[in-house]
């Protein structure tokens, strides 16, 4: 009975996948070639550290969630499914973020 | 669109609070936790970048231009997996098995450029305790200077990228049982054999090269305890692993390589 359960859903999920047009792929790879793009270019313009590092981690951030809704498909699951893996994960990665501040603290009082 | 099944000759109700399959749910439990490793070390090379004022900065614009490369490959790669899903999806299984094996080649291509890389960066003199300086090789002063001042930059920087370099070449492998089953076996064994006789013994490869052979092994294993025909929902369940590696490449290229850019 589970595998006729699981059969069904797979079924409806493969269902979903045949009417994602391969138009929405390229727009989206087009999308994620540009940003590196502009990455790279940016890697050469000799900024100031904590400047580049927000600029770049944010373009980085822009292209995960576009891999992360379109290419693995988060945007076209149900909400229970989106909000539980995006907020644990964010909640986790965030918590690890808590103590960088420490860095930028050794940085100015020029601890070695 | 329901995300209640109905099972067939009963009015039992299975309701799927997350609306699709438990394979799919599986994979994305693995997603989170292998994030939070990925995370932990884009954290630490992160620190390390921010409070060591004398950071090396080597990366001149050969690797750059090498490194953006490696990105083209792997985002051409997650294109061509989606089509793959997609072609699944659609029953056309010549079509979803061409496209995975030009995703198993974007990757190929992505793992050869970054094994230069690694080669020429320990040439160069960029070296740890386990990957020493090759002989005949006396390393650039640029280089040695970096793991003098900074051992840190080496150390984290070999971990880092050889973690999704794994990531990479595992994911290769997923592909290509997908996509070959019991025939990819032979030609990962052969693999296997050119990349660890084709390797000298001082080279990191020459031993990373084994990993191959255990997933041969592995691979034998699964394939004669259960084999199967792959459908739809395997492929897309391979797919998440692949573009996971991709979205980690994202956060690992500007970090590492764009952030110690050498401007002249």
């Amino acid at each position: 009975m589970m595998d006729a359960t699981q059969l069904a859903i797979e079924g409806r999920v493969a269902e979903e996948q045949r009417h994602h047009s391969k138009a929405q792929f390229l727009w989206v790879w087009a999308a994620l070639l540009v940003m590196t793009g502009i990455e790279v270019w940016l890697a050469y313009q000799n900024m100031e550290l904590i400047r580049m590092l927000s600029i770049l981690m944010g373009l980085s951030l822009i292209k995960a969630a576009l891999i992360i809704a379109y290419f693995m498909h988060m945007k076209f699951e149900v909400t229970p499914m989106k909000w539980v893996t995006m907020s644990s994960l964010v909640f986790c990665l965030a918590m690890m973020l808590v103590f960088l501040p420490d860095a930028f603290r050794i940085l100015h009082l020029g601890v070695k | 669109m329901s995300d209640v099944v109905v099972q067939p000759g009963t009015d039992v109700y299975e309701p799927s609070l997350f609306g699709t399959y438990s394979k799919k749910i599986g994979m994305w439990l693995f997603l989170l936790s292998d994030s939070l490793t990925f995370g932990a070390l884009l954290y630490a090379y992160t620190y390390g970048r921010v409070s060591t004022p004398d950071w090396p900065t080597p990366f001149h614009s050969e690797s750059i231009r090498n490194a953006t490369l490696m990105t083209a490959f792997l985002l051409t790669s997650s294109l061509t997996m989606v089509f793959a899903v997609r072609a699944a999806a659609l029953g056309n299984a010549k079509a979803q098995r061409l496209w995975l094996l030009a995703t198993m080649a974007c990757g190929f291509g992505f793992v050869v450029l970054h094994g230069r890389e690694w080669t020429n960066l320990i040439a160069e003199g960029l070296s740890l305790p386990v990957f020493p300086v090759p002989p005949g090789h006396e390393g650039s002063p640029e280089f040695l200077n970096a793991v003098k001042n900074a051992p840190q930059f080496a150390a984290t920087f070999f971990g880092l990228t050889g973690m999704h370099m794994l990531h990479v070449t595992l994911g290769v492998v997923y592909l290509g049982v997908i996509a070959l089953r019991k025939w990819f076996i032979p030609i990962l064994l052969g693999l296997w054999l050119v990349a660890w006789l084709g390797t000298p013994a001082y080279s990191p490869f020459h031993y990373a090269a084994h990993v191959l052979l255990v997933a041969a092994i592995v691979i034998s294993i699964i394939l004669w305890l259960k084999p199967k025909v792959y459908d739809a929902s395997d492929v897309e369940v391979a797919g998440l692993y692949w573009h996971f590696v991709d979205l980690v490449w994202m956060f690992i290229f500007p970090l590492v390589y764009l952030m110690s850019t050498r401007i002249i």
